[in-house]
């Protein structure tokens, strides 16, 4: 499949990618290198600002490593692929540039325009979906599953983090 | 080697199959119960938003398990996939014991008496099989009654003018209307002129049947309820059937076929057990309450000499049909907050457009929706708001707890190729055939759907709404939770599967009495119709039963 000759090209890639980042507990399926590209592409998909947590302080990109260990293990080679390839698009570079310039990568991705040599026939767009939609998850979701770091998201919306309970009181009883 | 021979076996214990044992039961019939899944305790539920039945990104949390359970489906152009459970267009409901009944939304609703003739109503619509059913609203209406009683139904349809008759109010009043979206709602639509009124539930609103009142929790439509205040066939009729001793339930076991001698009458079914055993339990009658797309699927893959297509297939209704809900409406976003945490969330509807709207030939019950949770609204934005980046999140922050979803579902015209069928190759991991569907929505529904989307948005408007958008559908598949239609009931055997009582026509001794017999799927949720027929298709069957001096 030319899934498979993509995977070879992209882990020559990845080699050379290194980064120092400080996690709380090590990634399960990805790498240092692979870790720290998901969290900047994640940024990107949900950026931190002053005032508002981001994907970051959720903590999505862990959510994705454990996921990738169980229910999304069968796109373990899309993440691999997709993660060389934007650090191939940017010379090993992703981590370091700054966020608008990795939204306006990731726009071209999310519209498949990505090289087809690098990113598929599709041009990325179903990766950049799958991801996108697995940060959400992460953000948005349950903390029981590795991201929403300390509720986060949900304290940003404005929604109690602890629900209030036993309140069920009939009409007209 | 086979088991010992019972009157009656009954296969799925979901909304409709419990109903049938429970009423076969209490009768004095001897009577096994046969359901894939398992028993889900409710203190062993947890409410996970990314795993239940609604979202289930991480896996269905009510079955079926991904695992050695797939399906073809067949899109729109013509390609042929392979899905598993927890993927979209798999239509899944559940497979547990209570079936979608455990972690459904509850909502109660009997059909209109016009969804049951709308080929009187509105002619025949040109590419659909649109018909009418062989029984009335009057002929269901003491099995409705006999649902909202037994199993428990809360809510006060009485400022609905767009109904049948009801000789009986319902058991319980309604969960308190207090929530911010209720009132916003209930205003606006008396402004326009509109009927609202408290949708009816099958949730315990005060103490009842011996289990509590609902706690008002954020987790309900996709859940099951922790404090057993929801009302299924898990905690009601089963219970009942099970006290009398008459019922044996296994769980975990999946059936394979209707053993039929060649003259097309059942000797009793073949099914895996816990084990992936397989036995034969024999039994007087048959009754399948598997769910529209797995009844159609055991039907077909019951053969014998005279019925070479499957059971019930002779004439090729079998299969054919599916249809479900489409489920169209709007958002509108307020100046003020209106989430405030009271669950369930869905409250009040309106009938208004359930008939006469104009030049259509149909339309949907109208109501707010369930609590959405940040899951569920994260991809939920009006035109023009981008998909991720700093503005999404802004978008999401201001406005997740000031929306409100007003939606309903479309009666849908039947279509003959809309359809689940053997697929040759694929097999499940006991080795049966799978299901592979495909074809999808008649144009009429889409138009339908359409229509009631500016009725949703109206309505919003005149709750305050500051920016409003609607949500229509297309004409893709049909089926999922509200899946129904595969085994029609008629009286000509050349143009339906089962009697009106259910009775396959090809046999004596094998019912169908679940979903899959509705000849239209009403302009509401269906599972208070689902119920009312297994009520009827048990009375009838013990009736049966007790006239050949079993
Ligand atoms: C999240 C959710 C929300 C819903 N909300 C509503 C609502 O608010 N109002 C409403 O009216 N409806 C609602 N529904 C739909 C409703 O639950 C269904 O319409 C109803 O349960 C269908 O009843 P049934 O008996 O036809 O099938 P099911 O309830 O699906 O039961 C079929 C059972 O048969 C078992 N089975 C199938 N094949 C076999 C086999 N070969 N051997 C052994 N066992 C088998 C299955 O495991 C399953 O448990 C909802 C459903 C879900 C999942
Ligand atoms: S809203 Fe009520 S009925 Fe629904 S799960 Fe929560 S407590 Fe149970």
């Amino acid at each position: 499949m030319k899934r498979r000759s993509f995977f070879l090209v992209a882990s020559g890639a990845l080699t050379g990618a290194g980064c120092g980042h400080r996690r709380s507990a090590p990634f399960r399926t990805l790498s240092e290198s692979e870790a720290a590209t998901l969290e900047a592409w994640c940024d990107a998909l949900i950026p931190s600002t002053d005032g508002t947590p981001g994907a970051k302080e959720a903590r999505t990109s862990r959510y994705i490593d454990i996921q990738l260990t169980r229910r999304f293990r069968k796109f373990r080679p899309q993440y691999q692929q997709a993660l060389a390839a934007i650090e191939k698009m940017t010379g090993g570079r992703f981590t370091e540039i700054s966020v608008e310039e990795r939204t306006v990568l990731l726009e071209k991705i999310e519209k498949g325009e990505g090289d087809k040599a690098l990113w598929g026939p599709d041009g990325g767009r179903e990766v950049f979906n799958l991801i996108l939609q697995h940060t959400l998850q992460g953000f948005y979701g349950n903390p029981r599953h590795g991201g929403n770091h300390d509720y986060v998201s949900w304290r940003m919306l404005g929604i109690p983090v602890v629900p209030v309970r036993g309140r069920g009181v009939a009409y007209g009883a | 080697m086979a088991l010992e021979k019972v009157n009656a076996v009954v296969i799925g214990a979901g909304a409709a199959g419990p109903i049938v044992a429970k009423e076969l039961a209490v009768a004095g019939f001897r009577v096994v119960l046969l359901e894939r899944g398992r028993w889900h305790s409710p203190w062993e539920c947890r409410k996970d938003d990314l795993r239940n039945q609604r979202t289930n990104v991480l896996g269905n949390a009510f079955g079926p398990e991904d695992e050695g359970n797939p399906r073809v489906l067949v899109n729109q152009q013509g390609e042929a996939r392979v899905l598993l459970p927890s993927e979209g267009g798999y239509n899944n409901n559940a497979a547990c014991v209570g079936g979608g009944t455990l972690s459904y939304g509850a909502m109660a609703w009997r059909f209109h008496p016009d969804d049951f003739r709308t080929r009187s109503r509105y002619g025949m619509v040109a590419d659909s099989t649109l018909d009418d059913w062989p029984i009335t609203y009057d002929d269901l209406e003491p099995y409705y009654e006999k649902a909202e009683w037994e199993i428990g139904v809360s809510g006060d349809d009485s400022g609905n003018p767009f109904k049948g008759e009801r000789r009986k109010p319902l058991p319980m009043p309604p969960v308190k209307p207090d929530s911010i979206e209720h009132q916003l709602l209930e205003k606006a639509a008396r402004k326009l002129g509109l009927h609202p009124f408290h949708i009816p539930m099958l949730r315990n609103s005060v103490p009842y049947g011996g289990r509590p009142a609902c706690m008002r929790c954020r987790w309900c439509v996709g859940f099951a309820c922790e404090v057993d205040a929801k009302c299924g066939t898990q905690n009601t009729v089963l219970r009942t059937a099970l006290a009398t001793g008459n019922l044996e339930l296994r769980t975990r076991a999946m059936t394979k076929e209707i053993l039929l001698d060649p003259g097309g009458r059942a000797r009793g079914v073949a099914y895996f057990d816990e084990n992936d055993r397989l036995q034969e339990q024999p039994a007087d009658v048959v009754v399948v309450c598997g769910g529209a797309t797995e009844s159609a699927r055991l039907l077909l893959n019951s053969r014998s000499k005279a019925h070479p297509r499957g059971l019930g297939n002779n004439s090729d209704w079998v299969g054919r049909n599916l249809q479900g809900h489409l489920y169209t409406g709007a958002f509108g976003l307020m100046e003020q907050r209106t989430y405030d945490d009271l669950g369930p969330g869905a409250s009040i509807a309106i009938c208004d457009y359930v008939h006469g709207n104009p030049g259509l030939a149909g339309g949907a019950m109208l109501a707010n929706e369930f609590i959405r949770l940040p899951v569920q609204f994260m991809n939920t934005r009006p035109p023009g708001v981008p998909r991720w980046g700093l503005a999404a999140k802004e978008f999401m922050k201001r406005n997740y707890t000031r929306a409100i979803a007003v939606q309903g579902p479309t009666q849908e015209i039947p279509v003959w190729d809309a359809r689940c069928e053997l697929d040759p190759e694929v097999k499940d991991r006991w080795g049966i055939p799978v299901l592979r569907m495909s074809g999808g929505r008649h144009a009429h529904t889409v138009e339908i759907g359409e229509y009631i989307t500016y009725k949703a948005e109206a309505w919003l408007q005149a709750a305050g709404a500051i920016q409003t958008w609607r949500r229509g559908g297309g004409r893709g598949l049909s089926g999922g939770q509200h899946q129904a239609g595969t085994a029609r009931m008629g009286h000509d055997p050349k143009t339906s599967a089962v009697d009106a009582n259910g009775r396959v026509h090809e046999s004596e001794n094998v019912y169908v009495a679940d979903a899959s017999v509705h000849v239209t799927n009403g302009a509401f949720n269906p599972v208070l119709t689902i119920m009312a027929i297994a009520y009827r298709a048990g009375e009838h069957i013990a009736r049966e039963l007790k006239g050949k001096g079993i």
